[in-house]
């Protein structure tokens, strides 16, 4: 299936027998610090629980540093605990975007010189997100953390929709424009409302055939690269994104695609 | 004492173009109403309640007169028409239009004297009611004092009115002071309010009349239990401005978001429909005593918080005229203000005290509502928990009045219930600890304070100069605010938006008007 090459391309994995265990002031002594509530009284019996519930997590020698009443019945507490069962990274499969970091001037140069034309870009929060700070971060010229957004590109043609665009208009304005790239914003995350929502788009440009025509990109604090893929895009880009990072990955994909790259 | 040395020749002359440019946007929409505006009238009047399909009675009695089109006429004079008419209340009224049996602007005329006579009669219930709440609240702060200042304000937001309720009285039990709901994600963009308790929202709660009276319920009782009255606090805000701030007024709520320019910025919402809603629910808001609070910390979390302090402050000058344009006295005007500079520039500390005590100073009756930082949150909740700190020591130093309690956990969740306790601990202790460290210290001479607020100052006279000159429309279609354009004929909601005619009447305007000038 295509969607597993996709993923295969893109993981990553640790080498040899290398293990890991937390580190708090010496190599594999484990150390963890955890804080949680429990709908108990502040007491002996709550503080035995909060040592109980560390222990189901794994964590041996639990403490409790802290308890602290939160209001009649619950009991907030900071612990800690050591961590016995190491991670062996060699098992670990990881998801990341296979790409480059380039300068903005390299971005623009790679696009005009290879492409001979600036890439299209529509994006927007859909749906019932009303959120557009990190959308705006990404594709206003303004940009976020002193790196400029897409606008700021000469190679970089943007439309921002704004928030609270249904997929049906965010897929008609792309079909309008020939976008190369759809970017989505969502940062909703009650009861997972933002997943059903970048499937719908999914769903919507495969049935209008025009899936494979465009790069599909999600973003929001909540979205991984991983979690992109599974659900049908071709990259996720989650909180800490800068404008460049997306724009060195909408770069080399549209040429890769074109084998320019 | 902490004081800056400010130029009053330029603070007058800020009011005065401010009080100019918002004169002009009155006078140019006086002779508009709204949808919105008329539904508020027909709930004033008695109207509520939804249909099998969840179409609130408001709604379906404003579409007939607007089918018809007749909304220019307002829709008491045809309420109070039929009322006379058929010898029903505007209730039974409305629901006959709903089964479709009866056409409102199509029976017997009983002459405007009477029809107006009428509805003025139908909305008086309403408005003793909200009368006899502002008492009530002002009887619960005498025996129930808030004395710490500032306030600590938190929010709520499971999506779920019951589950609200519950963390409201908790948080409140931790210290918080004023409790807000925030609502349900794209509640602003509906053009109805809805019905009912309701437990499913997507990043907060549906903002409905009958939320507010449990929400009310579950605080008045945590103010007795606590001996402090507990204010709560909704957004009137989007597309039913007016008929919330109706619902709230009813329901005693304390406080309302209540921007002039937040939804045509941010929501894109049509200028005309944002200012004509504004002024007539802000009228509403001055007579049940309830507080605005402004969004200028949306300035700060869009564009580079370092460089905006000209356009916030240009914002609450034109916040605050807007407010008193609409009867609201000084100490209802929650001007908002926020703590967003890079952490990371050198000396952002002072650069936020110097703005926090320039909006202090300039606005000093207002109960100014400083907001957090959360535009540099990130993952790390204990910086974020530092950087907290910071905020609540100079909101402390600075005399600001509503302090939205920052939470560690901002970037990441809706707050968990550990999230809450422990920021409202830290504000706590700041509010403690540096209780009279203010007064115990001065802003020096030529200091890097005293010349940020000043220019600051100074870039706000020549930026309303620039507003006034473009007047608000022009400025706001050029992106002087938040680098956002906006024109007078887009925006969502536009259709809402009518010319009066010349038999127009709206007797909750007209009694208001009466009470508030």
């Amino acid at each position: 299936m295509e969607d597993n090459a996709n993923i295969k391309k893109d993981t990553i994995s640790g080498a040899g027998d290398e293990f890991v265990l937390p580190y708090g002031d010496r190599k594999n002594d484990g150390v963890v610090q955890v804080s949680f509530t429990l709908p108990v009284d502040k007491g002996p019996l709550g503080e035995e629980a909060g040592r109980q519930v560390m222990k189901v997590m794994g964590l041996e020698d639990p403490i409790i540093a802290e308890s602290a009443h939160l209001s009649p019945g619950f009991t907030f507490f900071v612990g800690y605990g050591k961590l016995k069962r190491p991670v062996h990274l060699s098992s670990l499969k990881v998801a990341t975007p296979l790409w480059e970091s380039l300068e903005p001037g390299e971005v623009d140069r790679l696009i005009k010189e290879k492409l001979g034309r600036p890439l299209v870009v529509v994006g927007a929060a859909t749906g019932n997100d009303a959120h557009t700070v990190g959308l705006d971060a990404i594709l206003n010229y303004k940009g976020f953390a002193g790196d400029h957004g897409l606008e700021a590109y000469s190679s970089f043609t943007v439309v921002n929709l704004g928030s609270q665009v249904p997929n049906e208009q965010l897929v008609a304005k792309a079909r309008e424009l020939n976008a190369d790239a759809i970017l989505v914003s969502q940062v909703v995350t009650q009861r997972n409302v933002h997943i059903s929502n970048l499937t719908n788009l999914v769903e919507i440009l495969e049935a209008e055939g025009i899936r494979d025509k465009v790069i599909l990109i999600a973003g929001g604090p909540r979205i991984t690269h991983a979690l992109a893929l599974e659900l049908g895009y071709d990259a996720g880009f989650g909180a800490g994104t800068k404008p460049r990072d997306v724009a060195s990955y909408l770069a080399q994909e549209v040429l890769k695609r074109k084998s320019l790259y | 004492m902490l004081k800056l040395n400010l130029d009053e020749e330029k603070i007058t002359q800020c009011h005065q173009l401010a009080k100019n440019i918002t004169s002009k946007v009155n006078r140019d929409l006086l002779s508009y109403s709204t949808v919105s505006i008329e539904r508020t009238v027909a709930r004033f009047s008695g109207v509520n309640g939804v249909d099998e399909e969840g179409v609130p009675f408001p709604n379906i009695l404003v579409n007939q007169i607007v089918d018809k089109g007749k909304i220019s006429d307002g829709a008491a004079l045809y309420l109070g028409n039929a009322c006379i008419e058929l010898n029903a209340t505007p209730q039974e009224v409305s629901h006959m239009v709903a089964k479709g049996e009866l056409d409102v602007t199509n029976l017997p005329w009983h002459g405007a004297e009477a029809a107006q006579a009428k509805a003025r009669e139908l909305c008086q219930e309403s408005l003793d009611l909200i009368k006899t709440n502002r008492k009530k609240r002002e009887s619960l702060l005498r025996d129930m004092p808030v004395t710490e200042t500032p306030w600590l304000y938190v929010i709520c937001a499971t999506g779920n009115a019951l589950e609200d309720a519950v963390q409201a009285r908790m948080a409140a039990s931790q210290g918080a002071d004023v409790i807000a709901v925030i609502r349900s994600t794209g509640q602003s963009l509906l053009d109805y309010v809805p019905y009912g308790i309701t437990t499913e929202g997507f990043g907060g709660t549906y903002a409905t009349q009958e939320n507010f009276k449990l929400m009310r319920k579950a605080l008045d009782e945590e103010s007795e239990k606590l001996g402090r009255y507990i204010r709560l606090v909704n957004y009137c805000s989007g597309l039913c401005m007016p008929e919330i701030a109706y619902m709230g007024a009813v329901e005693r709520l304390d406080m309302m978001l209540n921007d002039a320019m937040y939804g045509i910025l941010f929501r894109d919402i049509n200028m005309e429909r944002t200012l004509v809603d504004q002024n007539f629910s802000r009228m509403i808001n001055a007579y049940a005593g309830i507080i605005i609070n402004t969004g200028e910390d949306n300035y700060l979390t869009t564009a580079d918080a370092f460089h905006a302090g000209p356009s916030v402050l240009a914002s609450q000058f034109m916040n605050y005229h807007f407010a008193k344009n609409a009867g609201l006295g000084d100490e209802l005007i929650g001007l908002g203000h926020a703590f967003e500079i890079d952490p990371f520039i050198e000396d952002s500390i002072s650069y936020e005290l110097a703005m926090a005590l320039l909006v202090r100073q300039i606005f000093p009756d207002c109960p100014i509502k400083y907001m957090p930082p959360t535009v540099h949150k990130k993952g790390d909740i204990f910086f974020s928990h530092v950087l907290d700190a910071s905020f609540n020591l100079v909101s402390t130093m600075t005399g600001q009045t509503i302090h939205l309690v920052g939470m560690l956990t901002e970037a990441i969740h809706t707050p968990l219930i550990q999230d809450r306790y422990l920021s409202i601990s830290a504000a706590r202790y700041a509010r403690s600890a540096a209780k009279n460290l203010g007064k115990n210290l001065e802003i020096a001479p030529d200091s890097l304070i005293q010349d940020r607020a000043s220019s600051i100052l100074d870039d706000t006279l020549k930026f309303l100069e620039y507003v006034d000159q473009k007047g608000l429309f022009g400025a706001i279609g050029e992106g002087a605010f938040a680098g956002i354009k906006r024109h007078r004929s887009g925006g969502r909601g536009r259709e809402g938006v009518f010319k009066r005619s010349p038999s127009y009447f709206n007797p909750v305007e007209d009694l208001l008007r009466q009470e508030l000038f």
